[in-house]
């Protein structure tokens, strides 16, 4: 009836989409080329004066910079072997060339969508929205002047913001991923609290810009993401300095002394015990999870059902949520992918089918992502925990190996320290259903995988396709391991460590045996 | 196949207890065995021929590897592996790194690095780490080898018969080899243009450049073949003097559009190029320098520079002389000296095979011939009768601004299928990394090559730009599982990387819409 109703009436816009992200933008742009009317965007928050997002401006971008010039870092010490002649002192990194640097481009980035707004002829409005009615939004601007505006269809993209703990002192001098990377200056010594891939990003390339980092980890590692990846991606940040605190929880945070940066003191209890211990760090980063934007948009008064529990928004395949004309795309979904490129996936489709006659959905199944920590990882499908879950373990056939690219052999580092598996699911001719890799340019690495999964990839096929050589890449192509011959031949560690590394958790697994690690272990 | 497979394993079991020659009929076909030293004899120690040994010997055939290398004509000799892990990929994708590196130490300034001083590259470190590397692969080689059971024999190996194998050590001494199968997998060598007074006498090839003790200084390559454009870029890379002596276009068979980009790149980093020129001599002069005269052909005037060294990089040729094939009857191409060979690697000769790049019209990579390799032990051993299938190898040129492709050029596509009947999608790209490193990304270019209609399947995928390597080898995958543009724009990409414009194409040349990827 209300749909009947809302047909009837004249609204200021076609759509009004609500978040100036990613997922946002996508649409918005994506609908004004598809029949060019224009309708407004609206960011969600005052707090987020620029366009584009969490990814933009707070996420992805700045962040994979950052790991960028930590991988720098480790460039300058490889270079020594490879011939570069460098000063005998050790090189130092200076936060405010960086920070300025990545900002400056973050800047050019806003700018290029504002333009690419108004070229699309997308009215764009910088205010706060709110839901009054189910067809009506209340825009208040940064200087509190209120607007009203009425639309046919709306999309939520509001995205998330990084949660705080609750615990005294962390709002006052905690800082979360959105202030690390506009930081004025160095963080110093820093403490980051949480183990999502936040967490490790950002406690990954501080340890790599030469900072004293330490993680502290109430319970397991990237949630969600394959257990066995996940612990190895840990234990080779451990291994390049990066302290981790497991199983304890912060209760309070306390100034000693305020500065650029000042120095605080931390005090953390134990999950297991009463034990408390305190520690004392210029920075605090909390990177335990993130919130959805969904609680001040008045999302009561249009209808839209709630998750209570996470504020996330339940949406059928289509992305429509329980009110017919509001939809809702990226972050703030139940149980959808907390990732940039599926935002705008979702966005674009949505746009395509609502305004252009198509029909294609977003599929949230095989979405390939990679976790920008030192040694990256990347993956597709399932996780191995996951996988057995669904098929049970006798159904499931693991191809892994462990291997060393060529670049690390003559700087002689992380030895036998990348890996990667492939999960098959036996019942089904051998179809590749997950991937893992853990290794340099893992993002490179797994974008292609993806469209080799997305195609229905076997075993077989996977055999099939001759390698690259020589690059990380054809790992996995190889029986006989060209490349981990290639490059392990002069491996200083038995390999046997390497043909035990089935975990206890993991399933069936078919090694993927080279004769190299027979002789290395003579 | 299965009853095959059954019968050779009794005929081995069967002469391994007799000594004796024993023939045996199975299902009216005749086997001979037992009359042999080796069930297999491979002549040539490179990727290729150890592959297929190991793999036999791991099929339970009695296995005998010859490798043995001809020094260079400049004197540089090398151990087991053949050219890809001593003249070839490995030292060559290292010596790119350390180009790369030197690229990184820049870029490291941008990002808050502060590195004081100049920089500089010493050629000698550079080439200990690398042939340390490379000596430790051979020993790995040659470790797994005896591990395998594989006899490995350092001579060069020749025919004597369709069964009879003579290997001549350094020393002169002469061994004879029986075998049921022999499989000639030598490869190929580096071609010099002896009509050019003083090119083999001043020149070096492929083959020394990553054995020299000092650095090359000042360099002419000579050539514009994917080893020319590498070897230019990585001496450029390190801070070397490098001009590129093109006869005609670089990168041929590959897409001429990405190649222009491959040498666009190089010429905006530091690589001189000499366009459409033609090496006329080499002198040495009294300094020690070498004067290269050339021929500009199209001014039609000689030109003349001095270097410190003189690479040829014209093609490489294989050293089928001295294998003494004609006299067995293993026919051969005229023109390029390969050995002819049908679809299951089988020459003219039925108990003489041939793969890897000695073999006509197979393509010359390390990958392509360790597979092919395999499979030619399994079907050898009896355990299969899968071919090698040569189509849609994925490959990679590590040149400065690296290429990767897999399936068709352009061009290709265009001759097979008609311009009309393809749809070429493309999009210039800028790789997060050069935004703060203050980049030129001009040259940053991927083009998808689709046919026109219905689902839009790709018959070719072009990518420059950083990690081509790591970018394409998935993509391989999912041509291999016959991917369309749909697939491709199905799959999320993954943020931020250079990989996932691949899955956003969606300007068509045909469009004439400007292809420059804005956002992200």
């Amino acid at each position: 009836q209300q749909l009947l109703c809302g047909e009837n009436e004249v609204y200021d816009y076609d759509l009004i989409v609500i978040g100036g992200g990613s997922g946002g933008l996508a649409c918005s742009k994506v609908r004004a080329s598809q029949i060019t009317l224009s309708k407004p965007t609206l960011p969600p928050d005052l707090h987020l004066s620029s366009l584009g997002g969490t990814c933009v401006n707070v996420g992805c971008i700045p962040k994979k910079l950052m790991h960028q010039t930590a991988l720098l870092g480790t460039s300058i010490q490889d270079a020594r072997k490879f011939g570069w002649e460098l000063p005998e002192e050790t090189v130092k990194h200076n936060w405010e060339t960086m920070k300025s640097a990545v900002n400056n481009y973050i800047g050019s980035l806003n700018w290029g969508y504002r333009v690419a707004l108004r070229d699309k002829n997308v009215n764009y409005i910088n205010s706060y929205a709110e839901f009054i009615e189910s067809h009506k939004i209340k825009a208040t601007n940064k200087r509190g002047k209120e607007t009203f505006h009425t639309a046919a269809k709306f999309i939520l993209a509001t995205g998330e913001r990084p949660r705080y703990l609750s615990i005294p002192g962390d709002k006052e001098y905690c800082i979360t991923s959105d202030d690390l990377f506009s930081l004025p200056h160095c963080p110093g010594k820093t403490l980051v609290i949480g183990a999502s891939y936040v967490a490790l990003e950002c406690g990954g390339f501080l340890a790599g810009l030469g900072l004293d980092v330490t993680v502290m980890v109430r319970s397991i590692l990237l949630r969600g993401f394959d257990q066995e990846m996940a612990n190895r991606a840990g234990k080779h940040m451990e291994e390049h300095g990066v302290k981790f605190l497991r199983k304890y929880v912060p209760v309070k945070v306390e100034e000693l002394e305020a500065g650029t940066p000042g120095r605080l003191k931390v005090t953390a209890k134990s999950t297991e015990g009463d034990e408390t211990i305190e520690g004392e760090y210029n920075t605090v980063l909390i990177a335990v999870g993130r919130d959805a934007c969904t609680g001040k948009i008045g999302l009561d008064q249009a209808g839209v059902k709630v998750n209570p529990k996470n504020g996330k928004i339940p949406v059928n395949d289509e992305e429509q949520t329980n009110v017919p004309h509001i939809y809702a795309i990226g972050d703030i979904l139940e149980g959808k992918w907390e990732l940039t490129p599926v935002a705008i996936q979702a966005g674009k489709l949505l746009a395509r089918r609502l305004y252009a006659g198509a029909s294609l959905k977003c599929d949230y199944v095989n979405v390939p992502t990679t976790v920008f920590t030192p040694l990256e990882y990347g993956a597709c499908g399932l996780s191995e925990e996951k996988a057995m879950e669904l098929y049970g373990q006798d159904n499931l056939e693991v191809y892994h190996s462990l291997f060393w690219p060529l670049e690390f052999t003559v700087p002689n580092r992380d030895n036998n320290k990348c890996y990667s598996k492939i999960i098959c699911n036996k019942l089904d001719n051998d179809r590749v259903i997950g991937f893992h890799y853990l290794g340099p340019n893992a993002g490179e690495v797994t974008q292609g995988y993806g469209v080799a999964m997305k195609c229905g990839l076997t075993k077989e096929q996977l055999d099939n396709t001759i390698g690259i050589h020589p690059t990380c890449a054809e790992v996995r192509l190889i029986t006989d391991q060209l490349q981990s011959w290639c490059s392990l031949a002069n491996a200083k560690r038995p390999a046997r460590c390497w043909a035990v590394s089935t975990t206890p958790t993991c399933g069936r697994r078919a090694l993927i045996l080279p004769s190299w690690s027979l002789f290395l272990t003579v | 196949m299965s009853n095959l497979g059954h019968t050779c394993w009794l005929c081995l079991l069967w002469s391994h207890y007799q000594h004796c020659p024993i023939e045996i009929e199975w299902h009216g076909i005749w086997f001979v065995t037992g009359t042999f030293d080796y069930d297999l004899v491979v002549i040539g120690g490179g990727s290729g021929g150890l592959a297929c040994s190991k793999e036999a010997a791991q099929l339970g055939q009695k296995v005998a590897v010859l490798d043995y290398v001809e020094p260079s004509v400049k004197g540089t000799k090398w151990g087991i592996g053949g050219t890809c892990v001593n003249v070839g990929c490995i030292p060559k994708k290292l010596m790119h790194q350390a180009a790369l590196l030197g690229t990184a130490l820049k870029d490291a300034q941008k990002y808050g690095w502060q590195i004081p001083g100049p920089i500089s590259h010493d050629w000698s470190t550079m080439a200990e780490a690398v042939q340390n590397h490379v000596r430790s692969l051979n020993w790995g080689h040659r470790v797994q080898l005896q591990d395998k059971e594989v006899k490995y024999l350092n001579v060069k190996g020749s025919l004597l018969d369709e069964h009879t194998v003579k290997g001549l050590t350094r020393t002169g001494k002469e061994t004879m080899l029986t075998a049921k199968n022999i499989v000639i997998a030598t490869g190929g060598r580096p071609k010099y243009p002896t009509h050019i007074p003083g090119a083999v006498e001043h020149g070096i090839t492929s083959d020394d450049i990553f054995w020299l003790k000092e650095s090359p200084g000042k360099t002419l390559v000579v050539g514009a073949s994917y080893v020319a454009l590498e070897c230019a870029g990585f001496l450029t890379g390190i801070g070397l003097e490098t001009t590129v002596m093109v006869r005609s276009i670089p990168l041929r068979g590959f897409d001429q559009q990405m190649a222009g980009l491959v040498t666009d790149y190089m010429e905006a980093y530091g690589t001189k190029f000499s366009w459409r020129s033609v090496p006329k001599s080499v002198d040495k002069l009294s300094s020690g320098v070498l004067q290269v005269t050339w021929t500009d052909e199209q001014t039609g005037k000689d030109q003349r520079d001095t270097f410190d060294s003189v690479l040829w990089a014209v093609g490489r040729a294989p050293e089928t002389k001295t294998l003494g094939l004609e006299k067995v009857g293993v026919k051969l191409n005229k023109e390029s000296g390969k050995i002819l060979v049908a679809a299951d690697e089988s020459t003219s000769v039925p108990n003489i095979y041939a793969f890897g790049d000695i073999g006509e019209g197979r393509p010359e990579l390390t990958p392509t011939a360790i597979k092919a390799g395999k499979l030619l032990a399994r079907r050898l051993a009896g355990r299969t009768n899968e071919l090698m299938n040569y189509d849609n190898v994925a490959t990679t040129v590590f040149t400065p601004l690296e290429y990767g492709c897999v399936g068709l050029s352009e061009e290709e596509a265009e001759s097979r299928h008609g311009k009309d009947s393809i749809e070429v999608y493309h999009a210039f790209y800028k790789p997060l990394e050069f935004t703060v490193a203050e980049r030129d990304a001009s040259q940053c270019y991927i083009k998808v090559v689709c046919k026109r209609g219905g689902d839009q399947r790709i018959l070719g995928l072009h990518f420059t730009g950083p990690n081509a390597g790591e970018v394409t080898q998935g993509f391989a995958m999912g041509f291999q599982c016959g991917a369309t543009l749909t697939h491709l724009k199905e799959t999320v990409g993954i943020h931020p990387t250079c990989a996932e414009e691949l899955t956003k194409v969606n300007v068509s040349k045909r469009s004439g819409l400007d292809a420059t990827v804005t956002g992200c």
